[in-house]
């Protein structure tokens, strides 16, 4: 996968971040072998206890699991990869619907956009 | 947890009268990659001489894993000079075998494997190779030795953008949860990702050791903005 990182924010963050992403749509699959931390780091150029905090947030959330013997793959659940699909996806329209009100659209005119553009 | 350099009090004076480093006082421990960073003139090679052992404290103490610098702490420490050391008539194997020689705890084999994936000839001289490949092999010859902490003098100082993430990639490669690396460097922008911790150095003293992370989250500002509002005269 491509990492883009912002040098202005924990690196952690965006790592935890572009995770999730590549784990909800798809680019690793529920129960895929992810690399050592080790691997991860080197492909992504950041520092590995960087890398290492990143997964332990993302164990944390759910989303990556630790087997004993054969290192972290991500999550079978895909109850937990939906919610976060849906989450990410609440974000996103929060962001829009904000930007869109700031501009003074209403309503009714936001969802007219919205439409006029999926059709 | 262990720390792995300390500095108490530490002063340089040169002959000249500079005093390169001033009541540097400082505790660096095991397990991550630190960055010494400071502009050209700060003490960061004068500080790092002085951990190797090639300068003598001029008042104040220093300790490289719990030892006063010398024979034992050379041992334990491996250590990248800023600029290039090795004879020019040198081939990659006469280099392997040098390093073999000298130092117990080199690892052949890790150079070995190192080298070939530079896809190197063992038969060529360093002499035929250019400054960034010379500089890749020097990095390797110090990585492949098992220590306890590299002190790694402006490592990517003067090559290419291509030869510097390989250095980088390497840095990041063979670092161990024992090992640390101190790297001393004035291009922030290009390592800072790499780093645990930073430490500031300005006209012979430290101004700041923290954790970049925290720096990050604290202050919203990337490590080389905040470099660049602290010494900006």
């Amino acid at each position: 996968m491509k990492w883009d990182f912002d040098n202005d924010r924990p690196i952690y963050q965006q790592i935890v971040e572009q995770l999730e992403k590549a784990v909800v749509s798809g680019d690793y699959k529920p129960g895929e072998k992810l690399p050592s931390v080790r691997e991860l780091a080197s492909a992504a150029g950041v520092n590995p206890n960087t890398m290492q905090r990143a997964m332990a947030e993302l164990e944390s959330r759910g989303l990556v699991v630790t087997q004993r013997t054969s290192g972290r793959s991500v999550t079978e659940d895909g109850a937990a990869i939906d919610e976060k699909r849906s989450g990410i996806a609440e974000e996103h329209t929060n962001v829009y619907i904000a930007a869109m009100k700031t501009l003074g659209y209403a309503k009714e005119e936001i969802l007219k956009l919205v439409r006029g553009k999926l059709e | 947890m262990n720390t792995v350099l300390e500095c108490n009090a530490l002063t340089k004076r040169y002959g000249s009268g500079i005093v390169a480093l001033k009541n540097v006082t400082l505790s660096l421990p095991a397990g991550k990659i630190i960055g010494l960073l400071g502009p050209n003139g700060s003490g960061k090679t004068t500080l790092i001489k002085t951990a190797c052992g090639l300068l003598t404290p001029s008042s104040g103490e220093i300790r490289v894993c719990g030892l006063k610098p010398g024979a034992e702490s050379k041992a334990l420490a491996a250590y990248l000079p800023e600029r290039e050391y090795l004879p020019e008539w040198m081939r990659v194997k006469d280099i392997i075998r040098y390093f073999a020689d000298f130092y117990v705890n080199f690892s052949t084999e890790k150079a070995r494997d190192m080298l070939k994936r530079l896809s190197l000839d063992p038969e060529m001289k360093l002499k035929t190779m250019s400054k960034g490949t010379r500089e890749k092999i020097q990095l390797i010859m110090v990585m492949s030795r098992e220590a306890d902490l590299y002190i790694l003098d402006e490592p990517i100082g003067g090559v290419d953008p291509a030869a510097r993430d390989y250095i980088l990639d390497t840095i990041i490669g063979n670092y161990s949860e024992n090992a640390t690396v101190l790297l001393s460097t004035h291009l922030i922008t290009d390592i800072e990702r790499v780093l645990d911790t930073v430490v500031f150095i300005n006209q012979g003293e430290v101004m700041l050791t923290r954790d970049v992370e925290d720096i990050r989250e604290d202050s919203g500002k990337s490590i080389d903005t905040l470099f660049r509002e602290m010494y900006r005269v």
